[in-house]
C-alpha cells in the first residue's frame, strides 16, 4: 500500500491541478490492475459503506498509544481529522511492510462485516504495527470512509484518460451507474472506446456555473434559451433494454423511490435518456421542496405520501434518442426531440421555455422567481452540446439574489480539515424581545484572512464553553445571506432557512443593529 | 517562590520577574521572542550568549546584565541561574533557589540537538515551570538528520525544474538552524532582510552557518530563507518561479499546511516535542509543575494522572504561535 499512500500524500501536498493529475497518471501507469481500480474507486468517491464505527476505531487507538480517552478529543481539536489523528497518536511502529493494497482492502476490510468486534480489533492494531505513518494514515482514511483529498471526479478521469488513452469524455461515462472495483473492470475501463455502455448507465451531467458579469453580455438574447431552475432533484431517467432507470446527480438508483417515474418510463421509447429535475408537483405546479424532503424521509411509501407528494420529473434535455447518443446535437435539436417523447406522460412535465424578447424583460420575468417557488433562470445556448461535468460558457444559473439578514456572533467552534484549530463554525443569533436567539450556523464567506481576525477574537472573547462550543462577547455582525426561508419546529427561532453563508462582516454595524425575528419572520413565505 | 501575577511570573524573595509582558524593575529573560521580552523595562539580565540578540531587539540604550550559564547570582537570599534551554542562540532556564527549595522556570526549550545554540540542561528542582507548546501526543518529532535530507531533496527537485526554493522558517532560531543545517554545496542561499538581520548576531557570535546572499538577482534553483509574514506579501510574487515551503512543528499537521497553501511542509521544531515534554518533566525530578503557553491544560491533566501535582497556569507567552515555532 505504500504506492497508494504516497499517491495520497502527493495529492494533499499540492494544490495544482497538474500536479495532482501528474501524481495520479503515474500511479495508474505503474500499479498493477487490482490496486489501481480500488484507488480510483476510493478517489471518486465509491467507498464501501462504513465497516467499523469510528468510536471503535479511536478507542483502539488510544489503547495501543496508551492514552486516556479524553485525549483523543483534545487532539482532534488541534488535528481536525479523525483518521490523522489516529495516525498521529500510535506509537511508531517497529516494522513496515508494503502489502498491495487490494490486500488489504479484500483481505483486511471488506470481509470485517462478518466479523465480531474482537476480531475486528485485533486486525485492525495488527495493520496499525506494521505500517509507517502514511499508510496508516491511508488505510484509517479507508476506514473511516472520509476520503476527500480536493480530488474532483473530473481530475481522475483526466488522469485514467491520460494514462490509458482512452477519450475523457468515454472514461467519465464508463465510470457512472453501477459497477464493482474488480481487475475486470479495470480492463473495461481502459479498453480502447467500444459503445460497450452497460444498459442501466446514466451520462455525466453537464452541470452549469452562475453568471458572471451581466446578462447582456451574452450577446443576442434570441442565441439563447430561458428556463426556469428548478429546486429539485437533479436525475437521468433511462429506459433501456425495456427497463426504467432514474439515477440521481450523486449516482444513486433512486427508481424504487418514485414509482410514479418508473411508470412513466415504461411508455418512453426504448433507448431514451430525459435530464431533469425531480419534483414534488401538484395541479399543475411545484409544492415547497421541503414536502419532497418529507417524502425523501420516509421508509414506506404509503398511498398517503403518494397522494399527498405526488413527483413528476421536469424534463428538459434528450441525452439519448432511439438508442443514439444525441448528446453533441444542438439542444434546439434535443429540444424538440424531447416535446415529442414527453407529450402525453403525466408524470413528465416539459419544462416551459420563458419567453422574452429582451434581456430587460426576462430580468421583470425573473422576479417572479420566489412566488413560481423556482431558484431563478437557466439560460443554454441554443447550438450548444450536451457537455460533461461543470463547464463555463454554453449554461449559466442566473439565480435571484439571496435574502439577507444581520446576524450576531454567539456561538463558534473549531473546524475540520483544513480549517482545524482554527474557529470557523459560527452559530448566530438575531433580537427576540432583548435577547439573542440562536438563527442559523454558517461556515463559509470569509477570507482567509477574516477567519484568522474572527479566531483572534473568540480566542480573547469567550465567555464560557460547552466542549468545543465557546460562547463568545455578543459583538461581531455579519450578513447573512441564504436561499429559503421556513417554518420550523425543530429550530429554538421558529425558522429554518437554506444553504446559509456570510456574505459581508459588518464591521460599521454593532449588535444592537442586528435585525430581530420579527423582520425575518416577514420573509416567511404566505 | 514564584507567583503569577499581572505582570507575569514574579520572585517575591528576589523581587525579579521572569519573562514579564509589561515593563518592571528587574526582568530575568529567557530568551529573545517577542511574548518573552517586552520593552521598556529597568533592568534585563539574561544570559550571555544571548545578551546580543535581546539588545537587537529592544534598543542600543536598555539596560542589560548578562550572566554565564551555570554561574549562580546572589539576590537577597535568592540564588538564581540560568542553563541552557536548547531554544534558540543564549536562551536559558531559569533556576531559582531558596533554603534549599528549588524552581526551575524552563522558558521556551527542546531536547534535540541544534548546531546554533547550546544544548538543553537538565536541572533537577522541586518545582518546574514548563512550556506546553507542542504539548500533545500528537506532536512527535522525526530525527533532525532526516528532516534536513527531506529538505535537500526539495531543493534539489525544485533546482531541477528551475524554481528558487523559498523555505518559511521563523528568523529568530529556526531560520539559522536551516542556515547551518542544509546542504550548502548544493547552491546559493539567500536570505530576507529580517533573517539576515538576526544571523548578522549569529555568526558575530561564531555560529557556523552557511554563507547568505540578499534576495537580488538570479534565483532559480536557489535557496530562499525568509519568515513566515513573508508569504503573503508582494515581495513573494517578485521571486518568479518558486516551490513554497514552511519548517515548523506546526507541519506535523496537514491542517495546517493546506491552510497556508503551501507545495511543502517540514517538520522542524524548536519546541520539545511530546515525548521530549515528558523526558523533561521526568528528568528534572520535580514533584510540582505548573504548565505554561499551548496545550497546558492537556499537560497538565495527563500529569495529574501519573499522580504529579501540576497546575496550568495562564500567562501571555502566546504570539501568533502558528508563525512563532
Amino acid at each position: 500500500m505504500k504506492a497508494f499512500a504516497d499517491l495520497y500524500a502527493a495529492l494533499d501536498a499540492t494544490t495544482k491541478t497538474n500536479e495532482k493529475i501528474e501524481a495520479l497518471t503515474q500511479y495508474l501507469k505503474t500499479a498493477p490492475s487490482e490496486d489501481a481500480i480500488w484507488g480510483i474507486a476510493f478517489l471518486i468517491g465509491r467507498r464501501p459503506k462504513r465497516l467499523i464505527e469510528s468510536r471503535k476505531l479511536a478507542q483502539w487507538a488510544l489503547e495501543e498509544a496508551r492514552m486516556p480517552e479524553w485525549m483523543f478529543g483534545e487532539c482532534y481539536s488541534a488535528v481536525g481529522d479523525f483518521a490523522e489523528v489516529m495516525a498521529l497518536l500510535l506509537p511508531p511502529a517497529a516494522t513496515s511492510t508494503d502489502l498491495p493494497l487490494h490486500y488489504w482492502v479484500e483481505q483486511r476490510m471488506l470481509p470485517m462485516r462478518e466479523w465480531d468486534d474482537g476480531a475486528r480489533r485485533d486486525s485492525i492494531i495488527a495493520a496499525w504495527r506494521q505500517m509507517d505513518e502514511r499508510q496508516r494514515f491511508a488505510w484509517n482514511k479507508l476506514l473511516t470512509g472520509e476520503f476527500r483529498v480536493g480530488v474532483s471526479q473530473n481530475l481522475v478521469v483526466r488522469a485514467i484518460a491520460q494514462a490509458s488513452g482512452v477519450d475523457a469524455n468515454v472514461i467519465a461515462h464508463r465510470l457512472m451507474g453501477d459497477w464493482q472495483p474488480t481487475p475486470e473492470f479495470a480492463r473495461e475501463l481502459l479498453a480502447p472506446d467500444a459503445q460497450d455502455a452497460d444498459i442501466s448507465r446514466p451520462y455525466p451531467f453537464f452541470l452549469a456555473y452562475p453568471l458572471e458579469g451581466a446578462v447582456e453580455e451574452l450577446g443576442d438574447i434570441r442565441e439563447w434559451q430561458a428556463e426556469w431552475k428548478w429546486d429539485g432533484i437533479r436525475a437521468q431517467l433511462i429506459r433501456r433494454g425495456w427497463r426504467t432507470f432514474l439515477w440521481s446527480r450523486g449516482e444513486e438508483l433512486i427508481t424504487d423511490r418514485f414509482p410514479e417515474l418508473d411508470a412513466a418510463g415504461a411508455l418512453l421509447p426504448e433507448g431514451t435518456v430525459i435530464d431533469g429535475e425531480v419534483m414534488p408537483w401538484k395541479a399543475g405546479e411545484p409544492l415547497p421542496f421541503a414536502q419532497m424532503q418529507r417524502r425523501i424521509g420516509r421508509k414506506e411509501l404509503t398511498p398517503k405520501i403518494l397522494a399527498d407528494v405526488p413527483a413528476v420529473l421536469v424534463s428538459y434535455d434528450l441525452l439519448e434518442a432511439d438508442g443514439e447518443d444525441v448528446r453533441e446535437r444542438p439542444l434546439e435539436w434535443r429540444r424538440a426531440r424531447l416535446e415529442q417523447v414527453v407529450a402525453g406522460k403525466a408524470a413528465l412535465v416539459l419544462s416551459p421555455v420563458v419567453e422574452a424578447a429582451s434581456w430587460a424583460e426576462l430580468a421583470a420575468l425573473r422576479e417572479q422567481s420566489r412566488a413560481r417557488r423556482v431558484e431563478g433562470l437557466m439560460l443554454k445556448r441554443r447550438g450548444s452540446p450536451y457537455r460533461v461535468g461543470r463547464r463555463r460558457g454554453d449554461w449559466w444559473k442566473w439565480k435571484i439574489d439571496p435574502y439577507s439578514v444581520d446576524a450576531v456572533l454567539i456561538y463558534a467552534q473549531p473546524g475540520n480539515g483544513r480549517r482545524a484549530s482554527l474557529f470557523t463554525d459560527y452559530t448566530f443569533g438575531v433580537w427576540d424581545k432583548g435577547e439573542l436567539v440562536p438563527f442559523a450556523k454558517a461556515y463559509s464567506g470569509l477570507t482567509d484572512e477574516e477567519i484568522r481576525e474572527v479566531d483572534g477574537f473568540v480566542r480573547r472573547n469567550t465567555i464560557r464553553t460547552f466542549g468545543p462550543v465557546h460562547v463568545v462577547k455578543p459583538e461581531l455582525v455579519f450578513e447573512l445571506a441564504f436561499e429559503g426561508i421556513q417554518k420550523s419546529s425543530r429550530h429554538k427561532s421558529g425558522i429554518a432557512v437554506r444553504f446559509p453563508r456570510m456574505a459581508k462582516w459588518r464591521k460599521d454595524k454593532k449588535a444592537e443593529d442586528a435585525d430581530t425575528i420579527e423582520t425575518i419572520r416577514a420573509l416567511l413565505p404566505k | 517562590m514564584v507567583s503569577l501575577t499581572e505582570r507575569g511570573l514574579y520572585c517575591t524573595a528576589g523581587d525579579f520577574y521572569i519573562d514579564p509582558w509589561e515593563p518592571v524593575e528587574r526582568a530575568v529573560i529567557t530568551h529573545a521572542h517577542s511574548d518573552h521580552l517586552h520593552a521598556g523595562s529597568r533592568l534585563y539580565i539574561t544570559s550571555a550568549a544571548g545578551a546580543p540578540v535581546v539588545r537587537t531587539r529592544i534598543g542600543a540604550e536598555a539596560s542589560i546584565e548578562s550572566v554565564s550559564f551555570g554561574e549562580p547570582f546572589t539576590r537577597d537570599g535568592v540564588r538564581v541561574s540560568l542553563h541552557p534551554a536548547g531554544h534558540i542562540l543564549g536562551s536559558g532556564q531559569v533556576r531559582i533557589e531558596r533554603g534549599g527549595e528549588v524552581w526551575v522556570v524552563s522558558g521556551d526549550y527542546k531536547l534535540d540537538p541544534d548546531a546554533t545554540c547550546a544544548p538543553f540542561e537538565s536541572v533537577r528542582c522541586h518545582t518546574f515551570v514548563t512550556e506546553c507548546t507542542f504539548g500533545l501526543p500528537v506532536f512527535r518529532w522525526r530525527p533532525q538528520a532526516e528532516v534536513f535530507t527531506q529538505i535537500n531533496a526539495w531543493w534539489r527537485a525544485n533546482r531541477e525544474a528551475g524554481k528558487a526554493s523559498v523555505l518559511f522558517s521563523y528568523p529568530l532560531g529556526k531560520a539559522q538552524r536551516i542556515l547551518a543545517g542544509v546542504d550548502a554545496s548544493m547552491g546559493p542561499i539567500h536570505a530576507h532582510g529580517s533573517v539576515e538581520r538576526y544571523t548578522a548576531i549569529y555568526r558575530e557570535a561564531g555560529v557556523p552557518m552557511a554563507a547568505t546572499l540578499p534576495v537580488t538577482g538570479q534565483l532559480a534553483g536557489a535557496l530562499i530563507v525568509a519568515p513566515p509574514l513573508a508569504r503573503t506579501t508582494a515581495w513573494l510574487r517578485k521571486l518568479g518561479p518558486v516551490s513554497a515551503a514552511m519548517a515548523s512543528g506546526w507541519m506535523r499537521i496537514r491542517g495546517t499546511r493546506r491552510r497556508l497553501s503551501l507545495d511543502r511542509g517540514f517538520v522542524l521544531s524548536d519546541h520539545a516535542d511530546w515525548p521530549g515534554l515528558m523526558s523533561a518533566i521526568e528528568s528534572s525530578g520535580a514533584t510540582q509543575v505548573w504548565t505554561t503557553h499551548g496545550y497546558r491544560d492537556a499537560v497538565a491533566r495527563w500529569l495529574q494522572e501519573k499522580g504529579l501535582e501540576a497546575r496550568s497556569v495562564e500567562t501571555r507567552y502566546q504570539g501568533d504561535a502558528q508563525e512563532e515555532d
